[in-house]
């Protein structure tokens, strides 16, 4: 709880409320002080808590792997090494086992998507309150701790693995295959809009839905995370009720972050799988 | 939960990491999988390899060893042989010595046994004829009747 007064709801919205950036509506630049003022910022503004986690978060991703690169040699592996080595071995076994053509970016791709999915999911493990507790110290209205709960996030993510699909079709099949498959199946050329209609949507669903189970999946865990959370913010005397609330709290928390330390890398996983299928299908000539 | 530019930011910041991990994460740590496979594959040859050779080896040890068992034998046999041999060598150089010594010993015999016959022969002779010129007291001219007195001795 990061206030005396704060209802439930206040408490769950202020939570799920991003730290943004933007033009306020006297002109002036500066961060949002309430949801509204938030939303009135409009496009060009931006959430600093979650690009700046996820930056830091990629960052520390690719030093501790390009530490391990840069000692990496055919000797025997230790430690850091062994752990990159492991989780290498792992990403290339799944690209191998799905992709199909030769690329040489769809394995780094693989592996900066779970790598960094990963590590992002895993800030939802990070007890709810800490954080934005320390950021309220330190003077910030908001601060949303789990970038992959933005779905500037995982957009952002998906629109890129999109635009390469796109490009690696365009290459592979020339814009007149690529067109092709959009216009000229299932029916031939005479059911041609029917064509792009289907086409069309098998196409945007693709970002569409690798962005949204991801943010979907995360959000829903983080709502829950709150929940819990609120169960022990009832803690108001030692009555035999808000004590078992709060032992509840206790129990319920761990229960569900050790469930979520599943759904976490089983979401990483899952959209590394999926832009791995999606770049095979890019590069395969009919599918 | 509005999209915003942050949009925007993440694609970018993702494109970027991707770039960089492909740039300088990647091609090393697979270089190193690469080159550690090709090793483990390599030593396995070898220990393969040795094994083979090994097996060979010891193959070859067991052959010469019978070998110079069998020759060992031999050996042993051709020594016997010749040990037997000149024993036997021996043993008729010593006979035929002996034969040797045996016969030269009874020709020394005989001819010592021929000298003392002579010897009292002549004696007998001697002792006859001076028995016989006691007899006749007179002198028997030994050249006068030396045919009789050699036809005597030849009679005793």
């Amino acid at each position: 709880m990061s206030g005396e007064t704060q209802t439930s709801a206040e408490y769950i919205k202020h939570h799920l409320q991003n730290l943004t950036y933007g033009q306020l509506p006297d002109g002036s630049w500066g961060i949002a002080h309430s949801a509204e003022q938030a939303k009135e910022m409009g496009f060009w503004a931006i959430n600093l808590d979650t690009t700046i986690i996820a930056f830091i978060l990629g960052a520390i991703f690719l030093f501790f792997f390009v530490r391990a690169a840069q000692k990496a040699s055919a000797g025997v592996p230790t430690g850091l090494q062994n752990f990159v080595e492991w989780i290498v071995d792992f990403i290339d076994t799944s690209v191998r086992g799905s992709f199909t053509a030769k690329n040489d970016m769809v394995a780094p791709l693989a592996l900066t998507i779970f790598a960094w999915i990963l590590l992002m999911n895993l800030m939802d493990l990070v007890p709810i309150d800490y954080l934005p507790l320390a950021a309220h110290a330190a003077g910030l209205p908001f601060l949303k701790v789990v970038p992959t709960t933005d779905p500037n996030a995982t957009f952002g993510m998906s629109i890129a693995v999109f635009v390469l699909v796109v490009f690696y079709s365009i290459k592979m099949k020339g814009l007149g295959g690529f067109v092709g498959e959009l216009t000229l199946q299932p029916f031939g050329k005479f059911g041609l809009p029917a064509n792009i209609f289907l086409e069309g949507v098998n196409l945007i669903a693709k970002p569409v839905s690798l962005a949204l189970r991801l943010f979907g999946n995360m959000y829903a865990g983080e709502m829950i995370f709150i929940l819990i959370a609120l169960m022990g913010a009832s803690w108001a005397s030692a009555t035999f009720g808000s004590t078992l609330l709060f032992g509840s709290q206790i129990v319920l928390s761990l229960g569900w972050a050790i469930f979520h330390i599943l759904i976490v890398t089983l979401q990483a996983f899952i959209f590394m799988t999926l832009t791995i299928v999606y770049m095979d299908m890019a590069h395969q000539e009919h599918h | 939960m509005n999209i915003n530019a942050t949009l925007l930011a993440q694609t970018i910041m993702f494109i970027m990491f991707v770039w960089f991990c492909m740039k300088f994460v990647w091609p090393p740590i697979m270089q190193a999988l690469t080159e550690r496979k090709k090793m483990i594959a390599d030593g396995l040859a070898a220990g393969e390899r040795g094994k083979h050779e090994l097996e060979l080896a010891s193959r070859r040890a067991t052959e010469s060893m019978h070998d110079a068992k069998q020759k060992a034998a031999e050996v042993i046999a051709q020594a016997e042989k010749r040990a037997s041999q000149i024993i036997d060598e021996a043993k008729n150089a010593a006979k035929e010595e002996g034969d040797r010594l045996v016969a030269g010993a009874k020709a020394e015999i005989e001819q010592e046994v021929n000298r003392a016959r002579e010897t009292l022969r002549q004696q007998v002779a001697d002792l006859a004829v001076a028995g016989a010129e006691k007899i006749l007291r007179r002198e028997v001219d030994a050249k006068a009747h030396a045919e009789l007195l050699t036809s005597l001795k030849n009679e005793i």
